[in-house]
């Protein structure tokens, strides 16, 4: 799994830009589902057939990233933030843009730190001058971070397991799931970091009896950190609450049923911030169940997001055993 | 051409008021297209076939709104308190004349003068709640008579002409509306490959309400939105971008707050531009939103934002060039003309 992880978190693909990434992972789910297609927002729908409900599970492909917004008379590019990137977080790192060109971000002066904001900042792409910036890389180019993934211990740190890892978890339960009862559509979408926008379109096309999003969760495990308590190495998260969905009771008693039965680590996820596909899911449509599988991840929206392979290990393992179960019949729908 | 825009411009149609406006746009358009509707949100949708096969089906929407302002109290002493509707500046409202309701009653939006006020006060902008409308009513009982709570206010801005640009208010989005209109007014001669249904929507400004609807109703496979966009190009720092600039042609966007332009229609256009010979821009910041926003997330529709640049938007008066207004209708036109399936 880890050379997958690898593969997956380094491919390039901001939100409205996930060509890339999108070839990549319909290459490693194709062995392992009845049927793939791609709608016009650019959602990757991976079916496995089946007579039971049809349940929904996102993960999306999309990571933060800038996109230009113009170029100065020197030749630096100005840019504007694609999801949320922290200002701060950009200095300094190298960048890829959507034609291959490559950049390091840099700063104007500032007495403090807290005066930087997007206007600072700029992409330096060695270009000589403006014509040249412009040949190279003009406006409306979506870029993304730079970095490779590497091993802390037994963590991995890289950038975009935001949420690259929640697409390795669903291919990899693809792989592994032999029998289920039901209509399974994995769906990697596109564009949630602007809004959970790529969801809300496929789960108004799919109309699921339930929605699962796999996504990664912030921890209270650090210094100084939010209190929250959701800790690395401490398994699967169930998700609780986020800023975008409350789940509905039936939900995750039943993930945290299956979680107990099969013996699978898990803890519960209460997220003070930040939302997922599930909560679009959720209001898609007259309202559609729905809940999340977290992993617990440092340094979200960094380069180097940081997480627990063994975490890993068990929402995989917990996303077989809820897909093994008959949904209809576990939640009661008629 | 400019003559539909002088009429859009100076018509009146506050969010969730769009009547005049709408009546005015359906009584230009009906000669021209095959149907004309209303739904109960009142948005307005004309529908223009083509005998094509299989032609693809392309949404076009432009808002009807404009920003304005809402009477929402009156003082003992005849003095109406107000709130705005939609994104309006409350810094620039002072000493600007309004008109208020159907029957266009003028009022001035007045504030305690400079002689009474203490220093601190020359310090700061006037907030909204130092501001109230002056009808020149004598008491409660006249004001609310001539103007109950309720009744929507918009500038009193006539249009008008200089040299190579005109002045009017509204141009957020009745240069849209007009592009739009243009679009159908099609020669006896001229056919779209595509069918079109074009819609005028309301209450876009006060948080794309209208066009929250049009999806499911529609079900179409593209959408454009015609709008009035912020231009920049006055004073500003070094690093600073000016969004869009005047003269410069219509304005793509590629994102902003609401969504992602479809990189497949935005080179189609684009494209045509250049064969077409069309001075065409990008929108060069991600602020503000459109009635794409809500739009495009039904299902998943590729849209696209073209827009004409003008400055000084949701003001009593913007300005924007004749030849960028030209332009865009030259360019949306040719694009539609040439309209390539981009799936």
């Amino acid at each position: 799994m880890k050379t997958l992880i690898k593969k997956v978190v380094e491919t390039f693909g901001p939100s409205g830009r996930e060509d890339s990434i999108r070839e990549i992972i319909k290459k490693e789910i194709e062995p392992f589902v009845d049927s793939l297609a791609v709608d016009t927002m650019g959602n990757l729908h991976a079916v496995k057939k089946g007579a039971g409900a049809r349940v929904m599970v996102a993960a999306h492909m999309d990571e933060i990233g800038f996109v230009v917004t113009h170029i100065d008379k020197m030749g630096f590019l100005r840019i504007s933030p694609v999801g949320g990137v922290a200002p701060v977080r950009c200095l300094y790192q190298r960048v890829l843009l959507d034609n291959g060109v490559k950049g390091v971000i840099g700063v104007e002066p500032v007495k403090n730190n807290n005066e930087i904001d997007f206007s600072k900042l700029y992409v330096d792409i060695g270009a000589k001058d403006e014509d040249e910036a412009r040949s190279l890389a003009g406006e409306g180019r979506f870029g993304a971070f730079l970095n490779e993934m590497t091993e802390l211990n037994d963590l991995i740190a890289a950038k975009s397991l935001d949420d690259r890892i929640g697409c390795v978890v669903a291919i990899e339960a693809a792989r592994r799931l032999k029998k289920s009862p039901n209509e399974i559509h994995f769906v990697f979408t596109v564009q949630e970091e602007v809004g959970l926008r790529g969801a809300r379109a496929a789960a108004f096309r799919i109309e699921p009896e339930l929605g699962i999003a796999l996504d990664v969760t912030g921890t209270g495990d650090t210094p100084e950190s939010a209190k929250m308590p959701m800790k690395l190495r401490n398994g699967v998260a169930i998700k609780i609450k986020d800023s975008s969905l409350l789940v509905p009771k039936k939900v995750k008693e039943f993930f945290m049923a299956v979680a107990e039965r099969n013996k699978i680590r898990h803890q519960p996820e209460i997220l003070t911030f930040g939302g997922t596909d599930a909560g679009a899911i959720n209001l898609s449509k007259s309202g559609i169940l729905a809940g999340c599988l977290s992993i617990p991840t440092r340094y979200i929206h960094s380069v180097s997001e940081t997480a627990s392979l063994s975490d890993i290990e068990e929402t995989v393992k917990l996303l077989v055993k809820i897909l093994e179960c008959d949904v209809k019949k576990e939640l009661a729908l008629e | 051409m400019i003559h539909i825009l002088e009429k859009f411009s100076n018509a009146i149609g506050v969010s969730g008021n769009e009547d005049e406006i709408r009546a005015l746009i359906e009584e230009t358009i009906k000669d021209h297209v095959e149907s004309v509707s209303v739904d109960f949100m009142g948005n307005l949708y004309a529908v223009k076939p083509t005998k094509a096969k299989n032609a693809p089906h392309v949404l076009l929407v432009a808002h009807m709104d404009e920003v304005g302002l809402m009477v929402t109290g009156t003082e003992s002493n005849g003095l109406l308190r107000f709130s705005p509707v939609g994104g309006v500046d409350s810094r620039l409202l002072v000493s600007k004349r309004i008109l208020l309701g159907k029957e266009r009653v003028p009022g001035v939006i007045g504030a305690k003068p400079i002689h009474l006020q203490d220093r601190n006060e020359w310090k700061s902008p006037l907030p909204l709640s130092a501001l109230y409308i002056d009808i020149g009513a004598s008491d409660e009982k006249e004001a609310s008579a001539k103007v109950p709570l309720g009744t929507f206010g918009t500038f009193q801005t006539v249009f008008e002409s200089q040299r190579d640009v005109v002045l009017g208010k509204a141009f957020d989005d009745r240069a849209g509306c007009s592009l739009l209109t243009e679009l159908l007014m099609t020669e006896d001669d001229e056919e779209y490959p595509v069918h079109i249904t074009a819609v005028f929507t309301v209450q876009e400004e006060v948080g794309l309400r209208g066009a929250s609807i049009l999806a499911e109703r529609v079900r179409p496979d593209y959408c454009i939105a015609f709008e009035g966009t912020t231009a920049g190009d006055v004073p500003r720092g070094p690093s600073e971008s000016p969004s869009t600039e005047m003269r410069k042609g219509p304005a793509l966007s590629f994102m902003d707050r609401t969504a992602i332009g479809s990189d497949k229609l935005i080179d189609h256009f684009s494209q045509t531009a250049k064969i077409k010979n069309i001075p065409y821009q990008y929108k060069k910041t991600v602020s503000g939103g459109t009635d794409i926003g809500v739009i495009h997330m039904k299902g998943g529709i590729p849209s696209l934002v073209l827009s004409v640049p003008v400055r000084y938007i949701h003001a009593p008066k913007g300005i924007l060039a004749v030849e960028d207004y030209k332009n865009a209708i030259c360019l949306a036109k040719e694009a539609l003309m040439n309209f390539k399936e981009v799936l």
